[in-house]
């Protein structure tokens, strides 16, 4: 049970030790990672092949996630039954069945295990006793869900269905970008000197990006009047915000005296040039779902950006790029153009990175000192305004929920 | 590459060492944070490409980082200057191994392995990329039509600000 207990304030204040106690660190892998959430672990995309499988983490937990020859998608701990080694050692591929190297214990595509080496022994000598029962440290095995391309898991048999888990302010926002199969087109990842919930905490922070990155603002892209939103779930966990595409490529800040002219503008600015592609008009859409998954649309980018904790003050932020299957030469030198938007080296996302780390190593001697949280005041919920936290205090609200704290 | 067996007689050496004072100009350049003549290392029309040992060998065209163009470069370096927010940092690059060919008349293949250690303003250091330059480099010119960059890890610490 953990000893912690939250700020007076309540959802405006958001304590540092969340950020340092490794006991919690502990506590979030038992309630939330191999709790009643639902986690992201990968693209159907991924796992086109029947047979193919490819290896993540749910958490601490090193993970397989497979599609079997009939085509159903499973996932499992990769953690052998016999003396707990990693089943699958390579990052993705094809397999007929799972061996375990040190002893060659064997595994289906669910992660059953369906021989143990010399069970009976050579003989007539050594072997196993007739009735030892290995299967008893068998890895654990997920319920699996696939939404429009997204494959998700959950170790919980009492977590809600994905959809209900989702709900419906959100459930919309995913739907309206995956609207097709999509295509890998490649992936990186970035190392983020800092605990993982400062990332997702930043993510739902609406309120940071025109402060934060200034690659907009600067090259005089941004416009005040851009129309956008904030969503929350119901329960906090999940947030969507967006902005629609300013049709005002003039120089009305020039006009009205408010900028310089050509103070600042971009030689080739082909980078940002967006087609409306989902066909409603919206610029940027940042999607998350608790506990550790991002969905963006940036202008023609696309991306799925999983969270994975690496102790305290280590995260790894794992980034897919992808497009649509059905791409056109265009769309395609687009989206790779537009890449440069995002990632470690992105124009708009490379402060991310740094700016958490910066909490991380601010906070270092003050556990007890708390987040002020109050832009948009103490409420969560849904609305038009970006210069809010509610999204913020939404994850705060999720996460003290599955903590008890 | 065929001109590098050290039995081949056609090996030019003074090719050689002009391209790898091109490769060592270059380092120098952003190490001494002189990033407003890096695209001039470029053509004007010079692709700049990084991306990972890992999608390149998959076959996966997505980059870390991309430019066609002298324009696009000029703008990277104009974002680093007066947008983009990171904390004080300086590389080191170690440039070895330095192989070319003779493409054409006026283009020369090289590939070279490169080491870029990253120093933060507080002294902590670390290898921060490895891998190879993919290059095309026109003559007599001497500039890069193309330079991919292919980093051997699939991780990037933090964030990649200035250019490998």
């Amino acid at each position: 049970m953990l000893s912690r207990s939250w700020p007076a304030e309540g959802a405006t204040r958001v304590p540092y030790w969340v950020y340092q106690d490794e006991e919690v660190y502990r506590e979030e892998q038992r309630r939330i990672f191999q709790g009643p959430a639902w986690n992201y672990l990968c693209l159907e995309a991924e796992l086109a092949e029947p047979g193919s499988f490819m290896t993540t983490f749910v958490g601490d937990m090193p993970v397989v996630v497979t599609r079997d020859p009939q085509g159903v998608l499973h996932a499992f701990e990769n953690r052998c039954a016999h003396r707990g080694a990693l089943i699958c050692i390579q990052a993705r591929g094809r397999a007929e069945r799972f061996n375990c190297i040190y002893h060659n214990w064997t595994y289906d595509h669910a992660g059953n295990l369906t021989s143990v080496a010399f069970r009976k022994g050579i003989a007539g000598k050594g072997g196993m006793p007739a009735d030892a029962h290995p299967e008893s440290q068998a890895p654990k095995q997920f319920r699996v869900a696939s939404l429009h391309g997204l494959v998700f898991g959950t170790l919980s048999q009492s977590a809600p269905a994905l959809d209900d888990y989702i709900g419906p302010e959100i459930l919309p926002r995913l739907k309206r970008v995956m609207i097709k199969p999509v295509k890998v087109l490649g992936t990186y990842t970035q190392v983020l000197p800092n605990n993982w919930k400062l990332y997702m905490d930043n993510v739902k922070d609406t309120y940071h990006a025109s402060l934060l990155h200034l690659f907009f603002t600067r090259f005089r892209i941004n416009r005040l009047t851009q129309k956008g939103g904030v969503f929350v779930s119901a329960d906090g966990a999940h947030h969507c915000t967006y902005t629609e595409i300013v049709e005002d490529r003039g120089d009305a800040y020039e006009k009205g005296g408010m900028r310089a002219a050509n103070e600042f503008a971009l030689q080739n600015p082909e980078i940002l040039e967006q087609v409306d592609e989902l066909g409603d008009n919206v610029s940027i859409q940042i999607l998350s779902l608790f506990p550790g998954f991002v969905l963006h649309q940036i202008r023609n980018s696309l991306a799925a950006r999983q969270v994975v904790p690496k102790g305290i003050d280590r995260t790894e932020l794992h980034w897919t790029l992808f497009g649509f299957a059905d791409d056109d030469q265009a769309m395609a030198r687009r989206r790779l153009l537009q890449a440069n938007l995002v990632g470690p080296a992105g124009y708009i996302s490379m402060e991310d990175g740094a700016a958490t780390g910066f909490v991380q190593r601010g906070v270092a001697a003050s556990p007890d000192r708390a987040s002020v949280i109050e832009m948009g005041g103490a409420t969560i919920g849904s609305g038009d305004s970006r210069v809010t936290e509610t999204a913020v205090r939404g994850l705060w609200k999720a996460w003290r929920s599955y903590m008890q704290l | 590459m065929k001109s590098q067996s050290g039995t081949d007689h056609d090996f030019d050496v003074t090719l050689q060492l002009a391209i790898e004072r091109l490769h060592a100009r270059y380092a120098q350049a952003l190490d001494t944070d002189q990033l407003e003549k890096w695209p001039d290392f470029f053509t004007e029309k010079g692709r700049y490409r990084i991306t990972t040992a890992e999608n390149e060998a998959r076959g996966l065209p997505l980059p870390v980082l991309y430019a066609e163009g002298r324009a696009m470069l000029t703008d990277r370096v104009a974002s680093l200057r007066h947008a983009n927010i990171y904390e004080p940092q300086r590389y080191r690059h170690m440039v070895s191994a330095v192989l070319i060919e003779r493409e054409t008349e006026g283009t020369v293949k090289s590939i070279a392995n490169f080491l870029v250690v990253r120093i933060m303003e507080n002294g902590e250091t670390m290898l921060f990329a490895s891998g190879r330059y993919v290059d095309r480099i026109v003559l007599p010119e001497m500039r890069y039509e193309e330079r991919v960059v292919i980093c051997d890890s699939r991780r990037f610490d933090t964030l990649l600000a200035i250019p490998l």
